[in-house]
């Protein structure tokens, strides 16, 4: 379904334009960082290539995406993992499988998949645990698996790993690269570069709504093209 | 409409409500009645004679008589015994029910607080104890309720020519409610009242209220007994509501109703003309 | 200060006797109650989800009027079941006035606002929280609806339980349409009043007692459930 293609794309909330007029061209393949200082309008743009937002305009169009890219295919195809994922008040292999039975799925055949996903991320041994239980890194790592299960072409992660120590951060990074090494396209938002260092290919650097630039990890950091970029860069490398 | 019925539909098949006793297959007639009967006790010693012999529960609705007619006018009753003369007759040439028939009757009596501040105990003569309370403006609870006990007590204060709504909200309170919460009301605030002797003897709440004055003509309370007219409302249980009728006037019922006590009281006299 | 003792007095007779015609009552009184609950629930809580989570025009007037029926007075509710059950009445061929039908149905339009309105606010609350996830999960609203049902499925039971508090302790409109039937209609909040029109001021005050010691005794089994779940789930 990739790639995905913005059209000068703009969203306001009342008074308050959060991003201005953004187009860019996002390919298959490559970890694609969103990267950006708090409020540059990272989580919104997500949230809009994920159609959870309407853009007020402009246009979001996914290339090779069945039907044309509308409706349901479109957003099967898709998922998303939150900063702060909501866990349903049941065990952690029925939150996996919340999604594959929304799908369609039998019974059997999402516990099959639920349980193979909950292997990966080191979760099989609490498949029956209430998931509200589970430590904020588990849950994440479940966030991951109940949008992993869907087999998405693209899964958006936003800010994953915000709230989580060091170890959890860990676990969660070798997670992403296990799923970007099946084919799976990553697209992450963070304002953390040292997580941008070790996890992007690309980085598509916001700031105040628009974005300044769309460019390989290794140009981004040796010559960054805007002044806001290179000052991003400067001050948050001493606490890397 | 169509779906509440279907609610309803599907809620009595499932038998979901279905009483302790599976009342569902029992022959049953409903009657309108008086609170003075069903709280006198009555009922719980005569029906149950009535089922034995006949296999028909009756189901006594207990309204004052005001309600009670207007609950057999709706047909929400098969039979209706009450006593108030007057509202009976009337029903009966609305076209509505009947023919009525005499059943028994009791009196009603004043009864008031011991200290009694009109000085009316002792008295004989209803209409001049009914004066005093007006001129003392001692505090009186009327029933305000439109009951038969409610009508008895107005037309004694028209046959005293004193109109009670003068005082209405001094000394003559309007309880607007059933005979037992007048007499606690009565009870609570010493005022005289007006009740039917059979509510009187099995009130238990009385406080320092004793009967002041009784056995006057005019306290004389008659009950009657007739069947809703099933012309008017075809689902009125005809049959099984004639068999009570007659049953309550015939020997047999009219010495159940005789032998009802409390103590050695006797708290009906049954004078069905046969 | 006699009657209050009186009163305990009488209650510990009624429950330690276990008195048959007690019993009856009291088995009526739940028989009843619980299955307007039941049927309450089942109308009411797919309201309040809706009305929760879907848009619509006339969205605001529905959550005022459902609010502000929480407060119907039961008389009137009573009333209006009676002229509508009644001979006389539009439903009247139906036959049910002075049944334990029909009194299920007047506490059941009397609850159903309460658990729907109560149920709606508790949904919206969870719809904030879960509305992003449960779309990009692929959740259509019908979906979504269920799930925050689930998910809220102790609030909600709380709320369920008002419901059956309110309508086993309403009097006005059992009366008005069961007509306090002996055997028949009488439950325990009729039986109280007639009690106290009799001026049996003792027994009736301890059947008050048993009537707020049962619903004491459902909301704490209901309260000791939810916190072992609550324990368990999160």
């Amino acid at each position: 379904m990739l790639p995905l293609e913005l059209h000068q794309l703009s969203f306001a909330a009342g008074n308050a334009e959060i991003i201005r007029g953004i187009s860019a061209r996002i390919e298959a393949g490559p970890r694609s960082i969103i990267l950006g200082p708090n409020g540059a309008g990272k989580s919104v743009l997500m949230r809009l290539c994920h159609s959870l937002l309407l853009p007020t305009a402009g246009r979001i169009v996914w290339h090779g995406a069945m039907n044309g890219g509308k409706g349901v295919d479109l957003r099967r195809r898709q998922a998303m993992v939150f900063q702060r994922p909501v866990m349903l008040r049941r065990s952690a292999l029925a939150n996996v499988m919340y999604g594959l039975r929304l799908a369609g799925k039998s019974r059997n055949e999402c516990e099959l998949r639920a349980m193979d996903v909950l292997e990966v991320v080191g979760l099989a041994q609490h498949a029956q645990r209430p998931a509200r239980v589970l430590s904020g890194g588990e849950q994440q790592r479940l966030a991951i698996a109940r949008a992993w299960a869907l087999g998405p072409d693209v899964l958006f992660l936003d800010e994953p790993t915000a709230n989580l120590d060091p170890a959890a951060t860990q676990d969660i990074e070798s997670i992403i690269n296990a799923i970007h090494a099946s084919g799976t396209k990553i697209i992450m938002t963070t304002h953390n570069l040292g997580q941008a260092r070790r996890l992007g290919d690309e980085i598509l650097f916001l700031s105040n709504g628009r974005l300044m630039e769309h460019t390989p990890i290794d140009r981004f950091f040796r010559e960054p093209a805007s002044a806001e970029a290179a000052t991003f860069i400067k001050g948050e490398i001493p606490w890397q | 409409m169509a779906i509440i019925r279907g609610v309803l539909l599907a809620l009595a098949l499932s038998g979901l409500v279905q009483g302790p006793m599976a009342w569902a297959q029992q022959k049953f007639i409903t009657v309108a009645s008086t609170t003075s009967t069903e709280q006198s006790g009555l009922f719980k010693h005569m029906l149950p004679v009535f089922e034995k012999k006949t296999g028909i529960q009756v189901r006594v609705v207990a309204q004052g008589t005001g309600q009670a007619l207007d609950t057999g006018r709706r047909g929400d009753a098969d039979v209706l015994f009450v006593h108030d003369k007057a509202a009976e007759e009337k029903f009966v040439a609305e076209g509505y029910g009947g023919p009525r028939h005499e059943v028994m009757y009791n009196d009603f009596v004043m009864v008031g607080p011991k200290a009694d501040p009109a000085k009316v105990a002792g008295g004989k003569d209803i209409l001049v104890a009914y004066k005093k309370i007006a001129e003392s403006q001692a505090p009186f609870a009327s029933r305000g309720d439109k009951s038969g006990t409610h009508a008895a007590e107005l037309r004694l204060w028209k046959a005293a020519a004193i109109d009670p709504q003068t005082g209405k909200g001094a000394w003559y309170r309007e309880t607007g409610s059933g005979m037992g919460p007048t007499l606690n009301t009565a009870s609570g605030m010493n005022a005289y009242t007006f009740t039917d002797r059979g509510t009187w003897l099995s009130f238990k709440n009385r406080g320092d209220l004793v009967i002041v004055v009784e056995g006057d003509q005019r306290l004389f309370n008659q009950y009657g007994i007739m069947l809703v007219n099933p012309a008017k409302h075809p689902h009125v249980k005809k049959d099984m509501g004639q068999e009570f009728v007659d049953w309550v006037i015939s020997a047999e019922g009219q010495k159940v109703i005789a032998d009802y006590k409390i103590g050695a009281d006797q708290l009906f006299f049954p004078n069905a003309r046969r | 200060m006699t009657s209050l003792w009186d009163a305990f007095g009488a209650a510990w007779q009624l429950i330690a006797g276990f008195d048959s015609t007690l019993a009856q009552i009291v088995g009526l009184s739940l028989q009843v109650s619980l299955t307007a609950v039941l049927i309450a629930t089942l109308i009411g809580l797919p309201l309040g989800a809706t009305v929760a989570v879907e848009r619509f025009r006339g969205r605001q007037t529905v959550i005022v009027l459902l609010n502000a029926m929480m407060g119907l007075p039961p008389v009137v509710v009573g009333l209006l079941v009676y002229l509508l059950l009644s001979r006389a009445g539009p439903l009247g061929s139906l036959g049910i006035l002075f049944t334990p039908t029909a009194m299920v149905i007047a506490q059941a339009v009397l609850i159903t606002p309460i658990i729907a309105a109560l149920s709606r606010q508790i949904i919206e609350d969870a719809w904030r929280e879960y509305d992003e996830q449960l779309r990009s999960l692929g959740a259509h609203r019908f979906n979504a609806a269920m799930t925050l049902i689930w998910d809220t499925r102790f609030s909600l039971m709380t709320i369920v339980l008002a419901g059956f508090g309110r309508a086993a302790a309403e009097v006005g409109a059992v009366m008005i349409v069961g007509g306090n039937i002996d055997g028949v209609t009488r439950v325990m909040t009729t039986t109280i009043a007639l009690e106290t029109s009799k001026g049996d001021l003792p027994l009736a005050l301890g059947l008050g007692i048993v009537l707020i010691l049962l619903v004491v005794l459902l909301n704490a089994c209901a309260g000791a459930i939810r916190e072992m779940a609550l324990r368990r789930y999160g």
